[in-house]
C-alpha cells in the first residue's frame, strides 16, 4: 500500500465485486463459520450446499463464509440473497434442510418464512 | 414371522393397556393379526404426552391417544396405509424463529457476520484501513492520542483504564525498541466476545494495532491468543499475511516511512496469562506468573522495553474512533463510560449469545429485552457479570446502569463482558463454590494469600454445601476474602473472593439456611435435600424403582413405593421418570 489513492481503488473494486450483477451471479449464499457455527455443523451445511448446487448444475451462485452473527443458538446460520433483494437470514440449517432451501429460495425465488431469523 | 408394521405403545400402564386393547380388537376385526405386531415400551419421550404410539416402518409418532383414536389409527393407518395426521405429533422447531433485539448498537461488531474474514478487500470495502491511511498521512502521534482522549475509550479487558493515558505513558517512555501487545487470552468461562471479533473481523484489530503502534512509536507487535481458539488463530494468521501482501504491515506503510509488523503467540491454557504481566512473561517464554507493578509495562514491559498492551476489543474500537471522530464515540454511553461493549449472555435466559450494547443500558434491558427474559418464565435471582471474579447482582439492582463504576459499586466488575444469568432454581452458595473452585484451580501459586486462601475458602464452601456448615463459617469467609483481596498481586487474587463476598452480602439468608437449618432453599445441594414419594399420588407403576441406579427404592407393583434416604444418592432420576409426579424433593 503506497498511497490513499491505491486504497480507494481497492475499495471501489471490492464494492463493485459485491454487486451481483457486476459478476453475473443471480444469488449469494453466506454460511456463518465461526467456532459456534462449526460446532453446530456448519461444515456439513457448507458441503451440502456446494454438492446440491453442483448436482443441480447451478454455477451462478456465489457461496462464501462469514463469522459469528451473535445468534449462536440458531447455528448453523445461512444467509441467502437473491438478486437485489434483501439478505435473508435462516437459522438451524442442517444439511437436511439444504435441498429445500435451494429449491424454494434460490430456484423458486420464494424465501422460506418459517426458518427465518428476523434481524 | 415377519410383520409389515410394528406399533410401539407407551404411557401410564392402565391407560396404555386400554389403548392397546382397543387397537388389538380393531386389528382383529380387520384381519391384520399376522401383519402387525404390537409392543410396549417404557418411555418413548421424556415429556409426558399421555399414551403415545410410534408406528414403523415410517415412524409416525402419535400422542395423547384414547381407545377411540386407536380404532381410527388401525383402520386408517394400518389397514388403508394413510397416517392420521390430526393425531400425529410434529417435531418442534418449525415455528418462526424470534426477532433479535433492536437495542443493540454495533461498532466493534459492525462487520462481524457481514464480511468474509478471509478476504482483506471485503474489509477495505467497509472503509477498512481508511482510518490508518488518514492517521499516517494527516495526523501526528499526539493528534491520535488527543482523539482517543476525546472519545473517552477505556480498556475493554476489564479494568477500564483510559486508553489514551496508557498510550501517553508508552509514548513518553524512553527505551528502544517499543513493543505493542494485543491481549486475546480470553479465559473467562462462557465468554467469547474476543473470539468472535478475531474470527469475524480480524483486520479491525490489526488496523487498531498499527494505529496504536504509530501513536506510541512501536515497531513490533505481538498477538497473544489462547490456543483454545484454533479458528481465530488461523483466521488471524491469514489476515496478517494478507495485510503484509497489501503493504499494510511491514516496511514503509502508505509510503510514509512508518514500519510495523505483527506476530501471533499462542497461550497454553493458563487463565492467569490473561493478566498483563503474566502474559508478557509467557510471550518471553517464561513461566506465566504476574509480577509487581510498578514498573508498569509502559515503562518496562516485554524484554524490559516500553510496551503497550490492550485487549482485542479495545483495539477494534480504534479505527472507527479515528474515522468518525472521538466526539461521535463519546456520544454513546454514560459520563464516565463511553461507547459500546460486547457481552456474552449465558445461563438461564431465553436467548443466549453475543451482543453489543451502548454502556449505561440497564441490567434489566440486557436480560429482558435483549436476552428475552428468564428461561421457562421462572423468577430472576441474580446475574454474575465479568467472569469468575465477578460478583452476583440481585434483583433490587436490576435497574442499575451497566458501566465500570456502577458495577463496582455493587461488588461486581465489568470484566471482559461475561454475563451469567441465574434463576430461582440456582443455589447461591453452590454457585459461589463453583466459581471458587475455578479460581482456586487457576491460581498460579505465587502469592500465598491467593494460593492458600482460595483453598481455605473452597474447603469451607464445600463443607457448607455438604451439610457440615458451622457457626462462624460466614465470618471466616469474609475475613479470608478481605486478606486475599489485599494480599494478592494481580486481578485473579484480588477478584477471587468477589463471588463469595457478593453472595454473602446479597444472599446471606441462603448461607444461614445451609449452616443453621441444614436446608438448601433452592433445593440444589445434594447433602441437604431428600427425595420423597407421595403415597396419595403413587400408582405403584415400579418405574422409579426400575430406573434407580442404586436400588434405593422398594415397593411391590401397584403399591406405594418408598425411597431409602440412606442409600439414595439424590440423582433425581426417579422424579424425572415418575409418570404421575408423585416424587418430589426438598
Amino acid at each position: 500500500m503506497k498511497s490513499l489513492e491505491e486504497l480507494r481503488q481497492i475499495k471501489e473494486r471490492a464494492l463493485q465485486r459485491r454487486k451481483l450483477s457486476g459478476e453475473g451471479s443471480r444469488a449469494r449464499v453466506v454460511v456463518a463459520m465461526g467456532t459456534c457455527g462449526i460446532a453446530a455443523g456448519a461444515r456439513g451445511t457448507m458441503s451440502a450446499i456446494l454438492k446440491e448446487l453442483e448436482q443441480r448444475d447451478i454455477a451462478d451462485v456465489v457461496v462464501t463464509q462469514t463469522g459469528c452473527l451473535g445468534l449462536c443458538e440458531y447455528e448453523p446460520i445461512v444467509q441467502v440473497q437473491v438478486g437485489d433483494q434483501d439478505m435473508v437470514t435462516y437459522g438451524n440449517i442442517g444439511p437436511d434442510r439444504v435441498a429445500t432451501l435451494i429449491e424454494e429460495h434460490i430456484v423458486g425465488g420464494a424465501p422460506i418464512e418459517k426458518w427465518q431469523v428476523r434481524r | 414371522m415377519a410383520f409389515r408394521a410394528h406399533v410401539i405403545i407407551s404411557g401410564a400402564p392402565e391407560q396404555a393397556q386400554e389403548v392397546k386393547t382397543a387397537l388389538l380388537e380393531q386389528i382383529d376385526t380387520l384381519g391384520l393379526n399376522e401383519e402387525v405386531e404390537i409392543r410396549e415400551a417404557t418411555d418413548l419421550t421424556i415429556a409426558s404426552r399421555g399414551v403415545e404410539a410410534v408406528i414403523y416402518p415410517d415412524a409416525t409418532h402419535y400422542i395423547n391417544l384414547t381407545p377411540e383414536d386407536a380404532a381410527l389409527i388401525a383402520e386408517e393407518h394400518l389397514y388403508k396405509g394413510r397416517p392420521v395426521e390430526k393425531l400425529a405429533y410434529a417435531e418442534p422447531g418449525v415455528e418462526p424463529l424470534p426477532e433479535p433485539s433492536i437495542k443493540e448498537v454495533r461498532v466493534v461488531l459492525k462487520n462481524v457476520g457481514k464480511i468474509n474474514p478471509e478476504d482483506i478487500e471485503d474489509y477495505i470495502a467497509e472503509d477498512g484501513y481508511a482510518a490508518l491511511g488518514k492517521v499516517l498521512t494527516e495526523m501526528a502521534p499526539d493528534d491520535v492520542i488527543a482523539e482517543l482522549k476525546a472519545s473517552g475509550l477505556r480498556g475493554r479487558g476489564g479494568a477500564g483504564f483510559p486508553t489514551w493515558l496508557k498510550w501517553t505513558f508508552a509514548r513518553k517512555a524512553t527505551g528502544s525498541p517499543k513493543y505493542l501487545v494485543c491481549n486475546g487470552d480470553e479465559g473467562d468461562p462462557g465468554a467469547f466476545m474476543n473470539r468472535r471479533v478475531l474470527e469475524g473481523d480480524p483486520h479491525s484489530v490489526i488496523e487498531g494495532m498499527v494505529i496504536a503502534a504509530y501513536a506510541i512509536g512501536a515497531s513490533q507487535g505481538y498477538f497473544y491468543v489462547r490456543a483454545e481458539y484454533p479458528i481465530a488463530i488461523k483466521t488471524l494468521r491469514a489476515a496478517i499475511k494478507q495485510a503484509r501482501t497489501y503493504g499494510l504491515l511491514g516496511e514503509n506503510i502508505f509510503g510514509t516511512g512508518f514500519s510495523f509488523d505483527l506476530e501471533v503467540r499462542m497461550g497454553a491454557g493458563a487463565f492467569v496469562c490473561g493478566e498483563e504481566t503474566a502474559l508478557m512473561q509467557s510471550i518471553e517464554g517464561k513461566r506465566g506468573q504476574p509480577r509487581t507493578r510498578p514498573p508498569f509495562p509502559a515503562v518496562s514491559g516485554l524484554w524490559g522495553k516500553p510496551t503497550n498492551i490492550n485487549n482485542v476489543e479495545t483495539y477494534a474500537n480504534v479505527p472507527q474512533i479515528l474515522l468518525r471522530g472521538g466526539e461521535w464515540f463519546a456520544s454513546m454511553g454514560t459520563e464516565k463510560s463511553k461507547g459500546t461493549k460486547t457481552f456474552a449472555i449465558a445461563g438461564k435466559v431465553k436467548r443466549t449469545g453475543l451482543i453489543e450494547v451502548p454502556l449505561g443500558i440497564t441490567l434489566r434491558e440486557i436480560i429482558y429485552d435483549v436476552g428475552g427474559g428468564i428461561l421457562d418464565d421462572k423468577a430472576y435471582k441474580a446475574v454474575q457479570t465479568g467472569g469468575p471474579m465477578g460478583g452476583c447482582i440481585p434483583e433490587r439492582f436490576l435497574d442499575l446502569p451497566v458501566d465500570y463504576e456502577s458495577l463496582a459499586s455493587v461488588g461486581s466488575i465489568m470484566g471482559s463482558g461475561g454475563f451469567v444469568v441465574m434463576d430461582e432454581d440456582t443455589c447461591m452458595v453452590d454457585i459461589a463454590r463453583f466459581f471458587m473452585e475455578f479460581v482456586q484451580e487457576e491460581s498460579c501459586g505465587k502469592c500465598v494469600p491467593c494460593r492458600v486462601g482460595t483453598r481455605k475458602m473452597l474447603d469451607i464452601l464445600n463443607r457448607i454445601c455438604g451439610g457440615e456448615g458451622r457457626p462462624g463459617d460466614i465470618e471466616s469467609l469474609e475475613a479470608l476474602g478481605k486478606y486475599i483481596k489485599s494480599g494478592s498481586l494481580c486481578g485473579l487474587g484480588q477478584g477471587a473472593p468477589n463471588p463469595v463476598l457478593s453472595t454473602i452480602e446479597h444472599f446471606r439468608d441462603e448461607y444461614e439456611a445451609h449452616i443453621y437449618d441444614k436446608k438448601c432453599p433452592a433445593r440444589v445441594c445434594r447433602a441437604l435435600i431428600e427425595y420423597k414419594v407421595d403415597p396419595e399420588t403413587c400408582i405403584g407403576c415400579t418405574r422409579c424403582a426400575r430406573n434407580c441406579p442404586v436400588n434405593a427404592i422398594s415397593g411391590a407393583p401397584r403399591e406405594t413405593h418408598v425411597i431409602d434416604p440412606e442409600i439414595c444418592i439424590r440423582c433425581g432420576i426417579c422424579e424425572q421418570v415418575c409418570p404421575v409426579n408423585a416424587i418430589s424433593h426438598e
